[in-house]
């Protein structure tokens, strides 16, 4: 009996490759290596963004998208809203997170909490401001829009996973002035996105967003690795479509799998 | 004290993380990796369920302190807690078939309980109305974004109108027929947007992958509320 599915195993030497490279860097972002990570016009805007909000004196509202913790795009968003946090703790800024998966609310409600913890300000932190709503999508899209017209923020996030709802709440958040910064890698909502908002997170952008917005030198390594295996599968991408030009499929067959 | 807050919740992370990336590569012959993986899924509805239960005591709190000090919009907390305790009411006593409410579905005689027809009469249309709205929202977004404004906005200006077109028997009529159009929208979906598509999805993938090693290996930890040097 065979331990490994061998028709796996063109899958498993790329996820040796990749997380060798990835850990590669890791070390070496570690031992101090430098390393140029590219701006990321999106996540430079959250300064301005809470900034407009304290000066206004209105609230910042962040939206973690709609799915749970399984989903990677709603951990990245966790990154981003503790940085965001942080800086409504710094500034004294109101933050109203609503949340439609119970799982998600509570690991925002520890992210935020932790986050006004670190900056000294346990004082300005209340349960309120992280909430649950509810588990339907337009329940919570009509809730979510409610607070957008009556309250008003001056900054509304809107980063996570989003479905049918972006566009609605994207609108919605254009209509009432708010400077808006989205982040998904969502392709089908990533349109509605850019049309409706101020700065939008494309993709891999928003998986970097933590790690960008932390500068830990260990974090900074994994972007750096990615890179690398993304150039690699670049360059594969062209060779092997040159080869089929010449009627060859032998390297797009390699990375077929069951 | 430590180890339950640090420790534990990043090896139960790594665990977790890993058992679906084993079962994927083992041979399916190997019960012990499916089994574990099988689980774990398990687990997780179970646990989903249970923050259920969290979030509707917050609902409760959230909403009832709002009512209590009149702040503004307690109407609407109010009209939310009226329906959320009716239709929990209506359900839990359909779930023991108590009088009137008998189940929480179709009536053996096609009739609608009346959890069934708050679903069918309130809620529905209710979701079908926020749903209609992207049809408004939809406009207004391509107004803004299909204004010639510079090169790149004039390019998708053209590219949107030759889709459109291209998508109905109007774009066909006015050229005497001829499916210039459709040929030309199906080209400009199956190239170049899908070329973009796909540059976005491996690029993502492969921002997902290494978050996911992020996380896996404790790297990456905002989601446990932990702090960054802890």
């Amino acid at each position: 009996m065979d331990l490994l599915n061998l028709t796996r195993a063109n899958a498993l030497l790329l996820f040796i490759l990749f997380c060798t490279t990835v850990l590669i860097f890791i070390g070496k972002a570690r031992r101090g290596g430098s390393l140029f990570i590219r701006r990321i016009a999106g996540l430079n805007a959250i300064d301005e963004a809470v900034g407009r909000a304290t000066e206004l004196g209105k609230k910042v509202l962040y939206v973690p998208g709609i799915m749970s913790l399984d989903e990677n795009q709603t951990i990245a968003s966790l990154a981003v809203l503790g940085h965001v946090a942080r800086m409504t703790a710094r500034y004294n800024t109101d933050l109203d997170v609503p949340n439609k998966d119970p799982l998600t609310f509570a690991a925002a409600r520890e992210t935020v909490k932790e986050a006004y913890l670190e900056e000294g300000r346990p004082d300005l932190y209340t349960e309120a401001m992280v909430h649950y709503v509810t588990y339907d999508q337009f329940a919570y899209t009509a809730s979510v829009s409610g607070i957008m017209v009556r309250e008003k923020p001056a900054a509304n996030f809107l980063i996570g996973s989003f479905y049918a709802e972006s566009l609605l709440l994207a609108e919605t958040g254009q209509t009432t002035k708010a400077i808006q910064i989205a982040g998904t890698a969502e392709i089908a909502q990533l349109p509605f996105f850019v049309c409706a908002c101020d700065y939008t997170l494309i993709g891999e952008e928003l998986y970097a967003a933590g790690a960008y917005l932390s500068r830990e030198p260990a974090q900074l390594g994994s972007i750096k690795g990615q890179d690398i295996t993304k150039a690699i599968v670049g360059l594969y991408i062209v060779i092997a479509t040159i080869l089929l030009l010449f009627g060859s499929s032998h390297m797009q067959d390699l990375l077929k799998i069951e | 004290m430590r180890f339950l807050r640090l420790q534990m919740p990043l090896m139960l992370t790594a665990l977790a993380g890993l058992i679906p990336i084993v079962a994927f590569f083992m041979s399916p012959d190997v019960e012990w990796s499916q089994w574990l993986k099988d689980r774990l899924e398990r687990y997780m509805v179970i646990i989903a369920s249970f923050a259920i239960l969290l979030g509707v005591v917050n609902v409760v709190q959230s909403n009832v302190r709002k009512i209590e000090r009149r702040q503004k919009g307690w109407p609407y907390g109010a009209t939310l807690l009226f329906g959320m305790l009716a239709m929990a009411t209506i359900g839990i006593l359909g779930s023991f078939r108590v009088g009137p409410f008998q189940g929480i579905g179709y009536t053996p005689d096609g009739g609608r309980t009346p959890f069934q027809w708050g679903a069918e009469f309130v809620f529905s249309p209710l979701q079908a109305t926020m749903f209609a709205l992207l049809a408004f929202f939809m406009a207004s977004a391509a107004f803004r974004a299909f204004r010639a404004r510079n090169l790149e906005a004039t390019i998708l200006l053209v590219a949107a109108g030759v889709v459109m077109l291209g998508r109905i028997p109007f774009g066909e009529s006015i050229l005497g027929g001829r499916p210039y159009l459709a040929k030309f929208t199906e080209w400009l979906m199956d190239w170049p947007n899908a070329a973009a598509q796909r540059g976005i999805m491996i690029g993502a993938a492969l921002g997902a992958a290494s978050l996911s090693l992020r996380v896996i290996v404790g790297i990456e930890r905002s989601f446990l509320g932990l702090e960054k040097n802890e």
